[in-house]
C-alpha cells in the first residue's frame, strides 16, 4: 500500500500536520515490562512527580531544564491532560536539587522520552487514585465516575475536589506504572496547540532569565581569565583594582582572578584594569589550524568496532573510499554564561542555567570542599545554551566567589570573549568511508570509521570545572570517556540505519584533546549523518540512481521510509525543475537510531562570483511519537535546520598556536537575517500512542548533508570538509 | 549626575558618565528587557530606541543622552497589554530561548515606526544587526510582518496551527 495513502493531510500554515493511523500498540508509552516507565524507573515516589495540596493546587516536578526548547509547556500539557485540568492550574517546578528528581542532565533529547513519560504515567497513576479516594466514598464503581475541573464526579451529580482526595494519597506512595493513560483520541490539551507558557514574560521585560535576577545586596563579579590555555598569573596589580569605585573586592586564588563591585560597570573597568596588569606564563602552545585533520588522525586511538556484520561481498563491485572533515564550532549563546552565589553560614545556594543541577552540584561541592548536602543548585532558565557551554563553569565561579565573600548574593557574568575562548567546543572530527556496489547498484559493503575525542566532559567532579584548573591547588580534569552505543558519543549515528550485508563500524576514540571540547547539540551525529547522507548521495550518482529512491531501496524501517517519502512530496522533488544556479539536496537520519526521524529536501542556490551558498527552502517531514506540542516540534525543527545552515555554511572556531583567535561574532560569523532561507517548512508525523522520541537534535545533521548534496548538485564538485563557506566553494568552483 | 529619559520618564542618575545606557537600564532602572549579548554593538540583543531609531545600549555612553527618549520593550506594553510588536511575536510564538527578542522587537518596531509597509528585503535588512542563535530567524520575519499588519489596522486571520 502506498504509505501516502493511509494519510490525512491537514494544511496548517507553515506546517503540515499529518495523522498515521498504525497498528503500533496502544500502551507502548509504558516502558519494558518489570521496569517502570520513562524516569518513573529511577525516582518512583509518585509524590515526586505530582503533589496535590488540601487546596487542589496542582504542583507537577521535573527533573529536567527549560532551555529554550518549549519542554516547560510541554510537560504541563501532558500533565493537565492526564489530570483533566486547564494548563493554568498546573503549578510546574523545574530542576532544583532541593525539590526535584534527579534526571542527570537536560540532553540528548531526552526531556519527553524520560521525564514526559514520568510525568504522563505519574499524573494518570494520580487521576486514577484521586478515582479510587472517591468511589469509597461515594459508593459508586470507579468507572461510572469521570473528572472535571479538579474534581471526582458521581453520575448523581455529586462532586468531591481533588484537594479533599489527594490527602488519601500517602506521601511515600509508589507508582505502578499500570494506570491506564487516556486514550490519545479523547486529548483536549496534548498534541493540541498551547501558547508557550514562557514566551509572554520574554516579549515585554518580564524577569524571565537568570540574568534578570535582582537579589536584595548582590553584587556583581567579572572574571579576569589567562589569554590562552595553560597560562598561570605571573603578576597583577591588585591594589590598583581594589581601589576603583564600587570595587569591594578583588579575588585571586593562584590564576583565578576576579572582581566583585557594586555595579557591572564598576567591575568590568576593573576587570580591564586587571587585564592591563596581569602578566602571564606563555601557557600550552594549540595545534596549527590547517593540519587539524592530519593531526587528528595521527593521535593514538582507542578502537572499539561497533557494528560488524559479514556477508561474502560479490566479485565485481564498484568501490568508492572517501573521507570528510568537521571543525571545531562554538555552542555561541547569545548571552553570556551567568551564575548567582550565595554562601549563608555552613549553607551555599547556587543559581545557574546548568543542563545538570545534580552532576553540577557534585562538582561544585568537591570544587569548594563541602558536603553535597549543603549545597543547593537551582536552574533558572539562561539564553540558549545548545549543550555544554560556559553554564556549569559560571555556576563555579560563584560558588568560589560566594566562599570569598560570605552572606552576600554574588552574580558572576561572563564577557563576550569570555564565552568564545573558554567554552568547551565541539570536537573536529575525521570520518573515512569505504563501500561497494554491486552490478544492480545496491550497496553490498559498508567500512567506516570515526576519529574523535569524547562528547562530554561535562561536570560530576570538580576537576572538571574551569575554574579548577586555575586556583592554587589545582584540581585534574577527569580521563574523558567515550558516550557508549546505542547512544554513542563521536560515534552518535555512525552506525547507519540503511541495511547493507556488509558493513563494519569502527570508533577510534581519541584521549588526548587538542582544544577543550564537550557536548554540542547532536553531539557526533552532526559529523556522522554528513559524512553518511553525503556518501549516499555520491553511491547514488555512481550506481545512476534517484537519491531519494535510491535510500528508499536501502531501508526496511517503514517510519524512515514515511519521512523520507513526505519530505520529497512535500518538496516536489520529481516534478522539481531547476533553475540557473541552484540546485536541490535530500538526506535522512533517525536520530541516534532510537529517537525521532527525520528527513528534509532542500533548494540552495550559489552566487557565481562569491561562492556564497543561500539556502532558499527547506522541506523537511519528522516522526517524534505521538505528538504532545506540535509547534513545539515545528519550532525545534524549525530551528534545528537554521542553526545548522550557520553551522554547515560559516562556522569554524579559528585558532593557531599562540592561542585562540575566535573572541567575537567578527571572528567567528554565524547567520544573520539576509541569509536565511525564504522558508522553512516542517511536517509533522503523529503517531498516537507511540513513545515519545524527543526532537532537538534531529535535523542539524541531516541538514548538513541536504546542503553538501544540494551544493553537488549545483557546481558537480564534492566538498567533504566543513564549513561550506563562500571561500571554500569559491576555490572548488575555480579549481580543475 | 546624568539625566536620563526612559520611556517617557525623567531620570537623574548618581552614576559614572561614562556608564554605557545598557547598565543604567539594567542596574539603575531595574529593566530586564535590554539584554547584554557581547559588549560591542555585534549581536543586537541591547537594542533600544534612540529619538526613534534603534541602537545597541551596550556602546552608549549614558551621558551623551541628556534630553534623549530613550525607549525599551517596557515602554512598547505589557503582558496585560502588548504593543502591536509584542502581540505578533506572540502570536507567531517567534522564540525559543528568546534572549534576543527584546532586541529584535526594538530593532522591528524603529522600522515599523517609519515605513507600515516594508518589504521582506527591508525587515531582513532592518534585521541584520541582530543575531538569533537558536534559528528563530524564520518566525521573527513572519512575526514583523504580522506586526506591520496590526499597526495598519488590519484586521488578521488567527494563525492555524
Amino acid at each position: 500500500m502506498n504509505a501516502l495513502s493511509r494519510r490525512t493531510l491537514l494544511a496548517s500554515g507553515a506546517a503540515l500536520v499529518v495523522h498515521f493511523t498504525t497498528d503500533l500498540p496502544s500502551a507502548a508509552l509504558a516502558a519494558d515490562p518489570g521496569k517502570l516507565p520513562g524516569a518513573l524507573a529511577d525516582q518512583p515516589v509518585l509524590s515526586g512527580w505530582v503533589r496535590i495540596d488540601a487546596q487542589g493546587e496542582i504542583t507537577v516536578f521535573t527533573g529536567k531544564a527549560e532551555l529554550g526548547q518549549g519542554i516547560r509547556t510541554a510537560l504541563i500539557q501532558i500533565a493537565a491532560e492526564q489530570l483533566d485540568v486547564q494548563p493554568t492550574d498546573i503549578h510546574l517546578v523545574t530542576a532544583d536539587t532541593a525539590r526535584t528528581a534527579n534526571e542527570g542532565y537536560t540532553s540528548g533529547s531526552l526531556s519527553m522520552k524520560n521525564s514526559g513519560t514520568a510525568i504522563l504515567n505519574a499524573t494518570a497513576e494520580m487521576r486514577a487514585l484521586l478515582v479510587q479516594a472517591a468511589s469509597v466514598k461515594f459508593g459508586v464503581a470507579a468507572d461510572k465516575l469521570t473528572t472535571t475541573g479538579g474534581a471526582v464526579v458521581a453520575p448523581d451529580g455529586r462532586k468531591l475536589g481533588y484537594g479533599a482526595l489527594a490527602q488519601s494519597v500517602p506521601a511515600d506512595l509508589k507508582a505502578t506504572g499500570t494506570a491506564k493513560v487516556k486514550d490519545p483520541a479523547q486529548h483536549r490539551i496534548s498534541g493540541k496547540f498551547l501558547p508557550r507558557v514562557d514566551i509572554p514574560a520574554k516579549m515585554t521585560g518580564g524577569a524571565a532569565f537568570i540574568h534578570d535576577m535582582r537579589l536584595p545586596g548582590m553584587l556583581h563579579a567579572r572574571m579576569v581569565r589567562p589569554p590562552r590555555y595553560g597560562a598561570s598569573l605571573i603578576s597583577v596589580n591588585l591594589d590598583a583594582a581594589q581601589a576603583m569605585p564600587g570595587v569591594k573586592k578583588v579575588v585571586r586564588d593562584g590564576s583565578f582572578l576576579a572582581v566583585i563591585a557594586d555595579k557591572q560597570w564598576q567591575a568590568i573597568q576593573a576587570m580591564r584594569a586587571l587585564e592591563k596588569s596581569a602578566t602571564w606564563t606563555q601557557g600550552r602552545a594549540l595545534p596549527e589550524q590547517a593540519k587539524i585533520f592530519d593531526i587528528i588522525r595521527a593521535l593514538p586511538p582507542k578502537d572499539t568496532t561497533i557494528l560488524d556484520r559479514s556477508a561474502s561481498v560479490p566479485a565485481d563491485t564498484k568501490r568508492l573510499r572517501v573521507q570528510y572533515h568537521r571543525p571545531y564550532k562554538l555552542h555561541g549563546s547569545i548571552g553570556p554564561s551567568c551564575a548567582i552565589g550565595l554562601m549563608q553560614g555552613d549553607q551555599m545556594t547556587i543559581w545557574s542555567h546548568t543542563q545538570g543541577v545534580f552532576p553540577d552540584r557534585a562538582a561544585i561541592a568537591e570544587l569548594v570542599a563541602m558536603p553535597q548536602a549543603k549545597v543547593r543548585l537551582i536552574q533558572v532558565e539562561g539564553a540558549g545554551c545548545y549543550g555544554h557551554n560556559g553554564a556549569d563553569d559560571a555556576a563555579a565561579d560563584a560558588a568560589l566567589l560566594a566562599c570569598a565573600m560570605p552572606g552576600v548574593p554574588i552574580r558572576v557574568q561572563w564577557m563576550r570573549e569570555q564565552e568564545h575562548m573558554w567554552e568547551p567546543y565541539t570536537p573536529a572530527m575525521v570520518t573515512e568511508i569505504e563501500a561497494a556496489l554491486d552490478a544492480k547498484g545496491r550497496i553490498v559493503d559498508w567500512q567506516y570509521g570515526v576519529w574523535s575525542n569524547t562528547h562530554s566532559n561535562r561536570p560530576g567532579t570538580g576537576g572538571s570545572l574551569l575554574a579548577a584548573w586555575h586556583i592554587a591547588q589545582p584540581l585534574s580534569p577527569p580521563p574523558p570517556k567515550p558516550i557508549p552505543q546505542p547512544e554513542g558519543g563521536g560515534d552518535r549515528n555512525g552506525i547507519p540505519l540503511y541495511v547493507f550485508p556488509n558493513a563494519k563500524v569502527i570508533s577510534h576514540f581519541l584521549p588526548d584533546e587538542p582544544l577543550r571540547v564537550s557536548a554540542q547539540r547532536g553531539l557526533g551525529a552532526y559529523a556522522n549523518v554528513f559524512s553518511i547522507e553525503s556518501f549516499m548521495d555520491e553511491l547514488a550518482e555512481t550506481a545512476k540512481q534517484d537519491p531519494v529512491q535510491f535510500r528508499l531501496a536501502h531501508l526496511d524501517d517503514p517510519r524512515a521510509k514515511d519521512v523520507i517519502t513526505l519530505a520529497a512530496q512535500n518538496f516536489g522533488w520529481t516534478s522539481w525543475k531547476r533553475q540557473p544556479g541552484h540546485g536541490r539536496g535530500f538526506a535522512f537520519a533517525r536520530y541516534k537510531n532510537l529517537g525521532a526521524y527525520l528527513a528534509l529536501a532542500v533548494e540552495i542556490s550559489v552566487d557565481k562570483e562569491t561562492g556564497q551558498i543561500r539556502l532558499l527552502r527547506a522541506e523537511s517531514a519528522i516522526d517524534s511519537g505521538e505528538v504532545v506540542s506540535r509547534d513545539g516540534i515545528i519550532n525545534q525543527t524549525q530551528g534545528g535546520i537554521v542553526q545548522s545552515t550557520s553551522w554547515t555554511t560559516l562556522e569554524a572556531v579559528q585558532y593557531g598556536p599562540g592561542g585562540i583567535t575566535s573572541h567575537d561574532w567578527l571572528t567567528y560569523p554565524i547567520l544573520r537575517f539576509a541569509a536565511v532561507p525564504e522558508a522553512v517548512r516542517v511536517s509533522v508525523i503523529d503517531r498516537p500512542g507511540a513513545p515519545y522520541l524527543g526532537t532537538g537534535e534531529a535535523a542539524a545533521g541531516p541538514t548538513a548533508a541536504a546542503i553538501a548534496n544540494a551544493l553537488h548538485d549545483v557546481i558537480g564538485k564534492r566538498m567533504r570538509e566543513l564549513p561550506l563557506n563562500a571561500a571554500r566553494v569559491k576555490g572548488a568552483m575555480s579549481a580543475a | 549626575m546624568v539625566k536620563l529619559n526612559v520611556n517617557g520618564k525623567s531620570h537623574t542618575l548618581d552614576i559614572d558618565p561614562t556608564t554605557p545606557l545598557l547598565y543604567a537600564l539594567r542596574d539603575e532602572l531595574e529593566l530586564n528587557a535590554a539584554k547584554y549579548g557581547c559588549g560591542l554593538g555585534q549581536c543586537g540583543a541591547c537594542t533600544v530606541m534612540v529619538d526613534g531609531t534603534a541602537v545597541f545600549s551596550c556602546l552608549i555612553p549614558v551621558a551623551v543622552l541628556g534630553e534623549k527618549q530613550v525607549k525599551t520593550v517596557e515602554g512598547l506594553g505589557s503582558e496585560a497589554k502588548p504593543s502591536p510588536v509584542q502581540q505578533a511575536f506572540i502570536d507567531e510564538q517567534a522564540a525559543q530561548c528568546g534572549y534576543c527578542s527584546a532586541g529584535m522587537i526594538m530593532r522591528a518596531q524603529s522600522l515599523l515606526e517609519k515605513n507600515r509597509h516594508p518589504t521582506d528585503a527591508q525587515i531582513r535588512a532592518q534585521m541584520q544587526t541582530n543575531l538569533c542563535r537558536c534559528g528563530t530567524h524564520m518566525r521573527i520575519l513572519a512575526a514583523v510582518e504580522r506586526a506591520s499588519a496590526l499597526m495598519r489596522g488590519e484586521t488578521l486571520k488567527e494563525i492555524a496551527r
